[in-house]
């Protein structure tokens, strides 16, 4: 039923129709709002049988997340930024052991310094945990995306990631379908666990492996990853036909087929970009975007099919990685490898940005222009850097550039001048 | 003043349009100024930057008029609600307001009417009603079954009644205006 809805609260439900068994959650904002709706769900007996448990710390939710599903229970939690980082040994554990634990994140940047609005930085610092990754572009797909993993995490017996924009999705009000309780349990089917710990039938899981069998457990795992890509597309096509609507993919195209320039990004930003695009193409000018939403595994042969024909490509995105710049664009220029697109990267939306429409007209007038240089920071305060990096040449201890900063540009928590 | 935007973004789901609402992120802490956004179209809406260029401005605490811009990037046509028992020229507004349409531009009584009727000073739901009254961008049914939708009970009968005050005051402040 069409309804009006917070994000979270969309997710939740989309969850909880998922009938998870145990969801062990520690609140982090912008994340909060899911774990709470699936609590008082679970204490009003909305959401039963489920035990949800409030753990000391994210390392706990992950380690209680990993004993639960190991004994065969549907698991799920949330978390965001530096929650995701505090699991991050325990997220290989999960991948390791073949878990099906299902998790949110609403992105959030990391610190220092310390910031609690959107990027990407917190899931793409987890990239190679072997999670499965999923970037929803709005809420509706977001609650798509949670149906869809479940599936998608227990027939591979993997883990999934289901990461939307903090803030940005998951505190915005907008339009959501959600299923019905007999649509869900139609797709999704009562999770029948490949490894269970038993004491009746007592096994050991998660054996030291020396370098005689490491590299055959990691390439098996590997090449499980790619399969899922396969997998992916199929339950995608399945979901879609329950539910009525396009779901899931592993990519998407948006009046990209003729087009010269074509933007790729993840997640939210999309919805802007697309908006873009539809005011350049009045001007004739021949621009699309494609939308990944399977980051890991990366879906290398579709992203060449998808941007092969184009002059150029520009990659939107919402995480840096220091000192060589663009993370999704490095990932694209693999797929690309021996084609004659250019690849440009842009890092924009960093720490909660906006990400404007009128910025994005100007970036692509550049591209089109052939003015863009290959590695771009959108919007960036070039004139604050300089005056920043004049104070340091002025003194060795000029004090720490963050607080600097905000002092330069008169933001009064910056604290005593 | 977050839940105004989600308010009115449930009153315009309920008129069968597309409406997002959504908070500037900022520290949440209780007195810090908050903006929230909601954008209402016939159409999807796909864009998730703030608003820049609003149609419509609400000003919850008219302490905050000369604090922050708010009037940055208001559309000429644009419409203006401020809480407050004060009109423009007393709330220092006289100059700038020359810009503007006046029959636009008003200030309304919302929290004296959300005391008179909810027994506190939580203007949101008036300032709606006002706003409908203001704009015809939603209906006055649609806000108060939003209002009632979100505050089930007394809480709800008192907030609806605020709303249909300032419906009405917004409807006479107009009337005056056209004779004017």
């Amino acid at each position: 039923m069409l309804e009006q809805l917070e994000g979270s609260r969309a997710v939740a439900r989309a969850v909880a129709l998922c009938r998870p068994e145990v969801i062990p959650a520690y609140p982090i904002s912008p994340q909060t709002h899911i774990v709470e709706t699936l609590s008082a769900m679970v204490k009003d007996g909305e959401l039963s049988p489920c035990e949800f448990v409030n753990v000391e710390s994210e390392y706990a939710a992950m380690s209680v997340a990993i004993g639960a599903s190991a004994t065969g229970a549907r698991t799920y939690t949330a978390t965001a930024s530096q929650g995701l980082l505090y699991m991050a040994e325990a997220l290989f554990n999960a991948s390791g052991l073949g878990l099906p634990i299902v998790m949110t994140v609403a992105n959030r940047a990391i610190g220092a310094p310390i910031n609690i609005w959107n990027d990407h930085s917190d899931s793409m610092s987890q990239r190679d945990s072997g999670w499965i990754q999923l970037y929803a572009e709005s809420n509706q797909e977001a609650v798509d995306m949670h149906i869809l993993a479940f599936r998608l995490a227990e027939e591979l017996s993997l883990p999934v990631m289901v990461c939307m924009d903090g803030f940005i999705l998951t505190h915005a009000y907008e339009q959501v379908d959600l299923p019905g309780q007999e649509q869900v349990d139609a797709f999704l089917p009562t999770y029948e666990p490949r490894q269970v710990l038993d004491p009746a039938d007592p096994v050991t899981i998660g054996a030291m492996v020396g370098p005689e069998a490491f590299t055959e457990v990691k390439y098996l795992a590997h090449v499980k990853m790619i399969q899922a890509l396969e997998v992916i597309d199929d339950l995608s096509t399945e979901l879609t036909a329950c539910l009525g609507r396009d779901c899931g993919g592993l990519l998407r195209s948006y009046r990209s087929e003729d087009a010269e320039t074509i933007v790729v990004a993840l997640g939210s930003v999309l919805g802007t970009i697309e908006d873009t695009v539809d005011e350049l193409r009045e001007q004739g000018v021949k621009v699309g975007a494609v939308g990944i939403k399977a980051f890991r595994p990366f879906p290398l042969e579709d992203v060449r099919d998808a941007l092969g024909h184009a002059k150029r490509v520009v990659v939107i995105e919402k995480a840096l990685a220091l000192g060589i710049g663009g993370i999704v664009s490095q990932n694209v220029r693999s797929s690309l490898a021996g084609s004659t697109s250019h690849v440009h990267t842009v890092i924009a939306g960093l720490g909660g940005r906006p990400i404007t429409k009128s910025s994005l007209l100007r970036l692509l007038e550049d591209a089109v222009a052939e003015r863009l240089e290959p590695m771009t920071f959108l919007d960036l305060n070039s004139e604050l850097v300089e005056r920043e990096i004049a104070r340091t040449r002025e003194r060795r201890r000029s004090g720490p550039h963050a607080e600097n900063m905000l002092r330069d540009i008169g933001v009064v928590a910056a604290g005593p001048v | 003043m977050v839940t105004a935007a989600e308010l009115l973004s449930l009153a315009a789901f309920d008129d069968g349009r597309h409406a997002q609402a959504f908070p500037s992120f900022g520290s949440e802490r209780t007195g810090a100024p908050v903006v929230s956004f909601c954008r209402i179209d016939e159409r999807e809406i796909r864009s998730r930057e703030p608003v820049a260029e609003p149609d419509a401005l609400i000003v919850q605490d008219a302490t905050l008029l000369h604090q922050v811009d708010v009037f940055g990037g208001l559309r000429p046509e644009g419409y203006v609600l401020i809480n407050s028992i004060r009109s423009f020229d007393e709330l220092g507004l006289g100059d700038w307001v020359g810009d503007f349409r006046h029959e636009h531009l008003l200030t309304v009584p919302a929290s004296g009417l959300a005391r008179e009727h909810v027994g506190q000073a939580r203007p949101n739901a008036a300032l709606l009603g006002g706003l409908a009254a203001l704009t015809g961008v939603v209906s006055l049914d649609a806000v108060v079954k939003a209002i009632r939708t979100r505050f089930p009970g007394k809480l709800g009968d008192g907030n609806a009644a605020a709303a249909e005050d300032c419906f009405a005051f917004v409807g006479r402040e107009l009337e005056a205006l056209s004779h004017a």
